[in-house]
């Protein structure tokens, strides 16, 4: 009973909190062009919150359930590539396939709904069942790449799913699958969303399904196998179930946060999608605290901050002072990485560990409470 | 009634259990006592379908549970508290007790036994918000118990739980071991405390090197003169 009661609150909160996120985008944008600095700011905003969504996914493998993959770049390709080539608008295919006669796809989702739901609703719509397919399809994926890798332990089952995304970026970028996936050209040109405000929801929606997920049976299972496998199984814990269930779920929100990564983008190729993007994505879970929702959703915002703004002028050698020509493009990632250490150094089990906000706002008021009567 | 019949169990390379046989019949103590090696845990692990049988058959009211899956075997009503507590640290009391629970989904009969649970060891229910790793040794192994009976079995296997606990505590948790069988749960029971496992068993089965060297009442291996010097510590 109290379980149903908490469930309702956390997704009637976590609504609320969609809601006034996606306002403020919106506030944000409208002001964008009055206020300076608030347009890097919404860059930042849009590529974190993807980010966000990547990074609460693989937590909620290598966190949540203790299994190290790295096979997160794969799955995101995957999505991206799913979604770039199912929604580039027919008329536009002959110029993106340029080398293969327009390609072998010759629908775009988003116009086949606008046909007939009108221009917006349609393609809206459309875009959206979009996303949710590159989810269905990673999670497939990670489903067939599940049934032989899950068997591994630890670096081995790391080895291997960090193996596979490295063959599916080949495949992609292999002349035999161009006429489908366009070889090792860019795909561009397909519908996206333009405005910050339908990744807050999206994201927003994912984080919170997963929230939830995290606080169920299945969850406090996952969290079970994480910390004692022959315990988990002792009460009866399907162990390849539930290992299972968390990789194919991890891999479905991958291949969404994919999806949503080739729309920032606008443009698409399987070159950039390397395992140094996992390692990124990897950092950010670290640096939040393996096992915390919230603080990977901080931490994601915290790195595409550093990288992308608040450390840029360490790149510009023109605001180096005399002749010791100390900024130079590239030293933003030095003064980065000391950044990282430091975290790593004092914050060892990341900035939040495996707690989340709320509950350290719960202690925070309990230790003033305290205080309180002391005095 | 469970029954072994000739259980052959290898275990890390190892022929661990020799061909076994023993009987535990519903509502009793049965004990499983030995020295370190002896093939005691392979044989409940075994049972719990932790371990593959290499062959010999398991019975469980004459339905063949032999190498069934773990969760298979906690539906049928048999559950293990493992050796060393093995509770999980970073969650709390309540939340191990409800991965306790885990295979079941009748909502109200799951409260009721948190009650039950919490009646028996009032200590969890006093720190049922706290993590699990900040318990002390003895109230770990109250979590164990109470998260095993949380699957409401019929027969509960307990792989030493006197390890590493205080004279009074072990005691204690003696005293629990027979109130829960009092409740109808069947219990077997393996201790290296051969004394304590003894005094509360109605069966006993003595097992050495992989093989089951004698059996007999709990009384009658108690007062056996060989069993006494060998596990008993008698005075000479």
């Amino acid at each position: 009973m109290m379980k149903q009661q908490s469930n309702k609150r956390t997704i009637v909160l976590g609504l609320i909190l969609i809601a006034v996120m996606a306002l403020l985008s919106v506030a944000a944008e409208a002001l964008a062009g009055s206020v300076s600095g608030l347009s890097m700011l919404l860059v930042v905003l849009k590529k974190g919150t993807v980010y966000a969504l990547l990074a609460v996914s693989m937590n909620l493998l290598n966190g949540f359930t203790g299994l190290f993959s790295l096979g997160q770049a794969g799955f995101m390709l995957l999505g991206a590539y799913t979604y770039a080539i199912l929604a580039i608008p027919v008329a536009k295919r002959a110029g993106v396939f340029q080398y293969y006669d327009g390609g072998v796809v010759q629908f775009s989702i988003p116009e086949i709904f606008s046909g007939f739901l009108g221009d917006v609703v349609g393609s809206v719509i459309g875009m959206l069942l979009t996303l949710v397919l590159c989810g269905l399809l990673a999670a497939l994926l990670g489903w067939l790449i599940g049934l032989p890798s899950l068997r591994l332990k630890s670096d081995y089952l790391a080895i291997a799913t960090l193996g596979f995304a490295e063959i599916l970026r080949t495949f992609i970028q292999f002349e035999g699958s161009a006429p489908l996936t366009n070889g090792s050209n860019t795909l561009r040109q397909y519908t996206t969303f333009q405005h910050l405000y339908p990744y807050v929801i999206i994201v927003g929606v994912c984080i919170l399904l997963i929230v939830l997920l995290v606080n169920s049976t299945y969850g406090r299972a996952f969290k079970a196998i994480r910390d004692d496998e022959i315990a988990a199984e002792a009460m009866g814990i399907n162990l390849a179930r539930h290992k299972m269930l968390s990789f194919v779920i991890s891999s479905f929100f991958a291949g969404v946060g994919g999806g949503l990564m080739a729309m920032y983008m606008s443009s698409v190729q399987a070159k950039g999608f390397t395992s140094a993007m996992t390692y990124e994505i990897l950092l950010m879970v670290v640096i939040g605290g393996i096992g915390s929702i919230s603080g990977s959703v901080i931490a994601s915002f915290l790195f595409i901050g550093c990288s992308e703004w608040w450390l840029r002028f360490l790149d510009d050698s023109s605001n180096n002072i005399g002749s010791f020509q100390l900024l130079a493009p590239g030293f933003r990632m030095v003064v980065f990485s000391v950044f990282i250490m430091v975290i790593v150094l004092f914050f060892r089990r990341g900035l939040l560990g495996d707690r989340e906000l709320p509950d350290l706002a719960r202690r925070m008021k309990k230790s003033f409470r305290k205080e309180g009567k002391h005095k | 009634m469970l029954k072994i019949e000739d259980l052959h169990v290898s275990y890390g390379g190892i022929q661990a259990v020799k061909g076994i046989s023993l009987e535990v019949p519903d509502g009793k103590i049965v004990t499983l006592i030995g020295a370190n090696g002896a093939g005691k845990s392979t044989t409940l692990r075994t049972i719990a379908g932790l371990v593959p049988a290499q062959s010999g058959q398991i019975f469980l009211q004459d339905e063949k549970i032999t190498n069934l899956s773990s969760d298979r075997i906690v539906s049928k009503g048999i559950t293990l508290v493992p050796e060393g507590r093995r509770v999980f640290p970073d969650m709390t009391v309540l939340e191990n007790l409800k991965i306790g629970a885990y295979l079941r989904r009748d909502r109200p009969e799951m409260e009721k036994d948190l009650q039950w649970v919490y009646d028996l060891f009032p200590r969890l229910k006093e720190r049922s918000w706290q993590a699990a790793g900040t318990l002390s040794g003895g109230e770990q192994q109250m979590l164990a118990v109470g998260r095993a009976l949380m699957s409401r079995p019929k027969i509960m296997m307990m792989d030493e739980p006197s390890l590493g606990l205080a004279p009074i505590v072990v005691q204690g948790i003696f005293e629990i071991i027979r109130e829960i069988n009092r409740q109808g749960v069947t219990i077997l029971l393996i201790e290296q405390n051969a004394n304590m496992a003894l005094k509360v068993a109605d069966q006993a089965y003595v097992m050495e090197t992989g093989r089951i060297t004698r059996q007999g009442t709990g009384q009658e291996l108690l007062n056996d003169e060989s069993i006494k010097e060998a596990y008993l510590g008698k005075h000479k």
